[in-house]
């Protein structure tokens, strides 16, 4: 009876996984096997293996690395500092909150700002710098997609803060450990788990952006996303788009097997 | 005696958030020995305790080691370590890393090592422990951990948070026995906070007795149990009868509309005085017999004793400790000789207290 229970509980998620999971997957897979023409063939894969796509793979997986340190460098000290406040809801709140407006519109505010016209050329012209192209560099595109990802980090690593026991750290010190010393060898190493699923929640993604490459780098960066985009949109190739897709997926696994239960265990 | 004096607090208070947590304190704290800040929680021990150990600093006041003011001196710049109440032992570290992690701190080779953290174990009777993970150890382990990762560097000092509060009686008496065994071996000063008054007696070469930010009394176990200074003390350090009366001159005082030989002296005549005398300082007697006559209310077995209470002529309610049971709506007999009572002056200083029962104690008092 319980376990008859159980399993009409189980129908949404089944259903959800089912439709939105697995499905989608089984589709790429077997998309991926097609030429443009539509004739099965292991081709897609062997084009992915040529420079034109191994470039695009490396500068995909080293932008989404460099977004993800700038992201933690920024985020690990503001987590910590969140976790001394007195209002820590309210902080929290607001760090929360640009998370709840649309991306699209996001980028496009930055449009506005980073342009040549924009505030920040309008800042750098008053201090005698000189307006500088800014839009639809490299630069400009780590900084969006690290400003858009700053909360996913917050979030894991002020939570693994909160639920470190301060006694920890007033044992180091009493055992002789500067604050230093009592960061690298009790607070960092028990809080990495929090460090590791904020990791995954902005490398994976990172990988696979692909408005900002247009809007914010104007194509200068062509990431694995982009193009997936134009495969599916423009040059209708759907067996190349999805082999592309094949890989990364392929990445998004190894990142999450080499980060550990990172996302999932927390202790 | 100057040299043996090691930490000195000299009219220390402390306020957090403008509400005062400790008021006015001075004491000093000898080299070797055993101390115990006792008294109910809120009192003010464990600020004390972070205080000396310095997680905190003091708001007015000094306090010194060895002569040399450390108010603003850091914890990690003391030679002071810690037993936590929680232990903190660092989950992501097994026994051996734990225990090392003061001399590692101190840059020690770890040639040298080894050896210390094997002999610390071996100090709290860890032996083959080193390989075990944390969260595989017994309560009782744990705590042997925390007292081996603390003593490991040689501190001047070990202080104790409540270290054994979480364990289950049995054991709790045991690391009693051990701890006080540890600190005569290891000759280092250990200050132990508790709010367990047997603890504090069985451990201790002198006590502290706490109560609302304030030293209500200092001494060794058996003269603060013996003579109590007052109400408060005489309460939370085992049980009492505690009973209004009056000293019509030295060496006599009457209560319950009696009149008895005791010895305290130093009262002026006729002095209104509380009078206190241990439950298991009365002899049960037959009725007719002893120095007073109560009606038996009621009896409750202890496992040791009988806990008896009584009611006398007066009304006064006496608590009895006594191997032998009584008959409830009895009337007995209670007896009890001059020194087991003790005479209690109302709102007297620690110092006129001690002055007074220096003058007529004299050398049969240690």
């Amino acid at each position: 009876m319980t376990k008859k229970l159980t399993n009409i509980y189980l129908i949404p998620y089944a259903l959800w996984i089912g439709l939105f999971v697995l499905a989608p997957l089984a589709m790429v897979l077997y998309y991926s096997f097609f030429t443009i023409q539509g004739h099965f063939s292991f081709v897609n894969y062997l084009r992915f293996f040529t420079p034109i796509y191994l470039k695009m793979a490396v500068s995909s997986i080293g932008y989404a690395f460099l977004i993800t340190l700038f992201t933690l460098l920024i985020a690990y000290p503001t987590a910590y500092l969140l976790t001394r406040l007195k209002n820590r809801r309210l902080w929290l709140l607001l760090i929360i909150l640009p998370t709840w407006i649309n991306v699209l519109l996001k980028a496009y505010a930055f449009i506005g700002l980073l342009g040549t016209y924009g505030l920040a050329n309008s800042l750098a012209a008053l201090i005698g710098i000189g307006r500088q192209q800014i839009l639809f560099t490299g630069f400009s595109f780590v900084f969006v997609s690290v400003y858009l990802f700053i909360p996913f980090m917050i979030l894991p690593i002020y939570n693994s803060l909160e639920k470190l026991n301060s006694s920890y750290v007033d044992a180091a010190h009493d055992l002789g450990a500067s604050a230093g010393a009592t960061f690298r060898r009790v607070i960092f190493p028990l809080t990495l788990e929090g460090v590791k699923s904020g990791c995954q929640a902005v490398f994976i993604p990172a990988l696979s952006l692909f408005m900002l490459t247009r809007l914010i780098a104007g194509n200068r960066v062509i990431t694995l996303g982009t193009a997936i985009e134009e495969h599916f949109l423009v040059t209708q190739d759907w067996g190349m788009g999805a082999t592309i897709a094949v890989f990364l997926i392929l990445a998004m696994v190894i990142v999450m097997a080499l980060m550990g239960k990172g996302g999932l265990k927390r202790w | 005696m100057a040299e043996k004096m090691m930490i000195q607090f000299d009219h220390v208070t402390k306020k957090f958030d403008g509400e005062t947590i400790l008021r006015d304190i001075s004491f000093d704290i000898e080299r070797g020995k055993f101390y115990t800040l006792l008294g109910p929680s809120g009192c003010g021990k464990t600020t004390i305790l972070r205080l000396i150990a310095g997680f905190l600093e003091p708001t007015e006041g000094t306090l010194t080691f060895d002569g040399q003011l450390v108010n603003k001196i850091p914890p990690n710049k003391r030679q002071v370590n810690t037993v936590f109440q929680d232990y903190a032992l660092f989950p992501h570290l097994n026994v051996f890393e734990n225990v090392a992690f003061g001399l590692r701190i101190n840059k020690l080779a770890s040639k040298e090592i080894a050896p210390r953290v094997k002999e610390a174990l071996h100090f709290v009777n860890l032996d083959g422990y080193q390989n075990r993970e944390i969260s595989d150890l017994s309560g009782g382990q744990k705590q042997r951990v925390a007292i081996a990762r603390a003593i490991v560097n040689r501190p001047q000092v070990l202080l104790l948070d409540e270290p054994l509060s979480a364990l289950d009686l049995k054991l709790r008496t045991a690391m009693q026995f051990e701890l006080r065994q540890l600190q005569r071996r290891l000759g280092i000063t250990f200050i132990f906070v508790t709010h367990d008054q047997e603890e504090a007696l069985a451990m201790s070469d002198e006590i502290f007795v706490l109560n609302q930010g304030k030293i209500e009394q200092s001494g060794s176990p058996r003269s603060i149990y013996d003579e109590p200074i007052n109400r408060f003390v005489a309460d939370f350090i085992g049980e009492s009868n505690i009973i209004p009366g009056k000293m019509p001159q030295d060496r006599v005082v009457s209560f319950a509309g009696k009149t008895f030989n005791c010895v305290d002296q130093g009262f002026n005549k006729n002095e209104s005085v509380e009078v206190v005398i241990r439950p298991e300082d009365l002899e049960l007697k037959q009725r007719g017999e002893g120095l007073l006559q109560v009606r038996v209310e009621s009896q409750l077995f202890r496992g040791v004793h009988y806990e008896i209470i009584g009611k006398d002529e007066a009304g006064n309610s006496w608590m009895i400790h006594s191997t032998k049971s009584a008959k409830i709506n009895d009337e007995i007999g209670l007896y009890f000789e001059p020194e087991a009572i003790h005479i209690m002056r109302h709102g007297e200083s620690e110092e006129d207290f001690d002055r007074r029962l220096e003058s007529y104690e004299g050398a049969d008092h240690d």
